[in-house]
């Protein structure tokens, strides 16, 4: 019996490894990277590789600890310590980032039994861990200007907006942290996913426009600014399309992106929090399994169950 | 079944801890453990009120009427832990402010009721005043170490000295979300430390089959159904 393989169909070998998605993910994060470098300066691309070495160093050391065997090579640490660092303002100290990382690796990842078991996205909750443990540090946000280095409230706090902050919104010369200024970088590196056929645009482009609806309905900010303001393209686009928590089906797809939008835009309006991509990620990550379920496709010839 | 008394008396620490296998009283373990010197003092007061009312427990265990033993005991907690608050109140103004609510709250403290109902009333003076020590260090030992990582990963300092310098706190251990991380590894830990070589440990194995409201979910059901049955027969009888 033991040199019987037995597997979940499909059974189709093809060369795609999660090492390749991975690396496919890591390229199209890579255009937000030299956005923020310019925007940030070199600060940005110390932390982003602290934070990856840290993420896969935790995994390794764990791996190692337990006595399993090791996968660092599959990159995932990788993608989720550049996340973290994407999701830190520009003057973050190190060893707060180091704290978030263990979080998402240890705390969420290996502690539930690595990469496909983690019920939650580790990255998402890295930020928050960091977030209501140094909220000073998450909330000064640094940019180099023009001139010199300022700090000011992102555009999500800062209220108003015009038309005119439309170009600065898209192409990242504002405040935030470190990934989620440029739209422009974001958006190449999603599509670069989407033609490499890592990821289905549906929750992306679900997402988003559940978001721009609702805020819109909710009276918020205008509806096609508030998809570029915050962390709502990142989030869209690298976040929520995270394979092993969204829902595999395309209908539950559709649900999970306008649950996230909804829930954004609600908190974003009536919440306390400027941003809520966060969270509304991270909540709807907690309904997938009932999505999953509720949406699953049925089986040829099979029989209903009642 | 005849136990030692130094088993009686290790149980509460170990295989049967209230808080980490029993899994009760875990609402003031999270909401006191943030500071060491209020786990400390929780952690006394409720000793002092499990030894007190597990000795009158059992001295009354045959005058007291089955129907309404729950009232009883409950009477007789309410009695100490009103003794204790007052004494507190006075004596120790600084611990009463910080505990608050919770020190009122042991009267319906499940570890108080549980042992009272799943031991005390089965048992002599002495092993009850045995087990009540055990179960009340053992919640000590729990609460108060969960408060010293607490406290110095969160906040810095330990019983007030500061160890840790200004700036470098982890804030989140300090709230809720720490708090349930922290508890869930302390369970971890124990049910690991508790495993034999090879073999994983079962918290059934500290159940007796009293079937009380306890969430071990053992497989002992034959006095939970002898009792189903009593109450079935009763009903008839109106």
């Amino acid at each position: 019996m033991s040199q019987l393989a037995l597997g979940v169909s499909p059974h189709l070998r093809s060369n795609r490894t999660t090492q390749k998605v991975m690396l496919d993910v890591i390229i199209a994060l890579v255009p937000a990277l030299i956005a923020s470098v310019i925007f940030f300066g070199v600060g940005a691309l110390i932390r982003v590789v602290i934070s990856a070495a840290f993420c896969v160093f935790f995994e390794w050391g764990w791996e190692k600890l337990m006595k399993t065997p090791v996968t660092v090579c599959d990159l995932s640490a990788v993608v989720t310590g550049i996340l973290i660092a994407y999701n830190v303002p520009s003057g973050m100290p190190v060893w707060q980032l180091i704290v978030g990382d263990f979080c998402a690796i240890i705390g969420v990842k290996m502690l539930f039994g690595g990469l496909g078991c983690n019920f939650m996205n580790p990255a998402l909750v890295g930020r928050i861990v960091m977030m209501f443990s140094f909220t000073t540090s998450m909330t000064s946000y640094k940019y180099i200007g023009t001139l010199d280095a300022l700090s000011s409230a992102t555009p999500l706090g800062a209220g108003t907006l015009g038309w005119d902050s439309f170009l600065t919104l898209f192409l990242g010369n504002h405040a935030g942290v470190l990934g989620e200024t440029s739209a422009l970088a974001i958006l190449i590196g999603g599509i670069y996913l989407c033609v490499r056929k890592v990821i289905k645009p549906i929750i992306p482009l679900c997402y988003l426009g559940s978001l721009a609806l609702f805020s819109w309905i909710f009276g918020g900010s205008t509806p096609i600014l508030s998809i570029f303001m915050g962390g709502a393209m990142l989030g869209a686009w690298f976040m929520a399309t995270d394979y092993v928590t969204s829902p595999f089906t395309n209908k539950g797809k559709v649900i999970f992106g306008l649950g996230c939008g909804f829930v954004t835009a609600a908190i974003r309006v009536f919440g306390n929090y400027a941003e809520g991509v966060t969270f509304a990620i991270l909540l709807m990550n907690l309904f997938v399994p009932y999505i999953n379920n509720g949406t699953r496709s049925k089986p040829l010839g099979g029989v209903t169950e009642k | 079944m005849k136990t030692s008394k130094w088993k009686i008396f290790t149980n509460g620490i170990f295989k049967e801890n209230p808080v980490l296998i029993l899994l009760l009283g875990c609402c003031s373990v999270l909401a006191i453990s943030v500071t060491v010197s209020g786990a400390l003092g929780m952690g006394a007061a409720l000793t002092f009120v499990l030894v007190c009312s597990n000795i009158v427990v059992s001295l009354l265990r045959k005058i007291i009427p089955d129907k309404v033993r729950i009232p009883c005991f409950i009477v007789v907690i309410a009695t100490f832990v009103t003794l204790v608050e007052m004494i507190v109140h006075a004596f120790l103004p600084a611990l009463y402010e910080s505990l608050g609510i919770f020190l009122s709250l042991i009267v319906v403290n499940c570890i108080v009721l549980g042992r009272a109902e799943m031991f005390a009333s089965k048992n002599g003076v002495f092993d009850s005043l045995l087990d009540g020590l055990g179960m009340g260090i053992g919640y000590t030992i729990v609460i108060g170490g969960i408060a010293v990582i607490r406290e110095l990963v969160g906040s810095g300092t330990l019983l007030g000295a500061r160890i840790i310098p200004e700036g470098y706190q982890i804030g989140i251990i300090t709230q809720t979300p720490g708090g349930f991380f922290m508890f869930g590894a302390a369970i971890a830990l124990l049910v690991w430390a508790l495993g034999k070589k090879g073999k994983k440990f079962d918290p059934r194995i500290g159940c007796d089959g009293c079937c009380g409201n306890c969430n071990l979910g053992c497989d002992n059901k034959e006095d939970n159904a002898k009792a189903q049955a009593v109450i079935a027969k009763e009903a008839e009888a109106k």
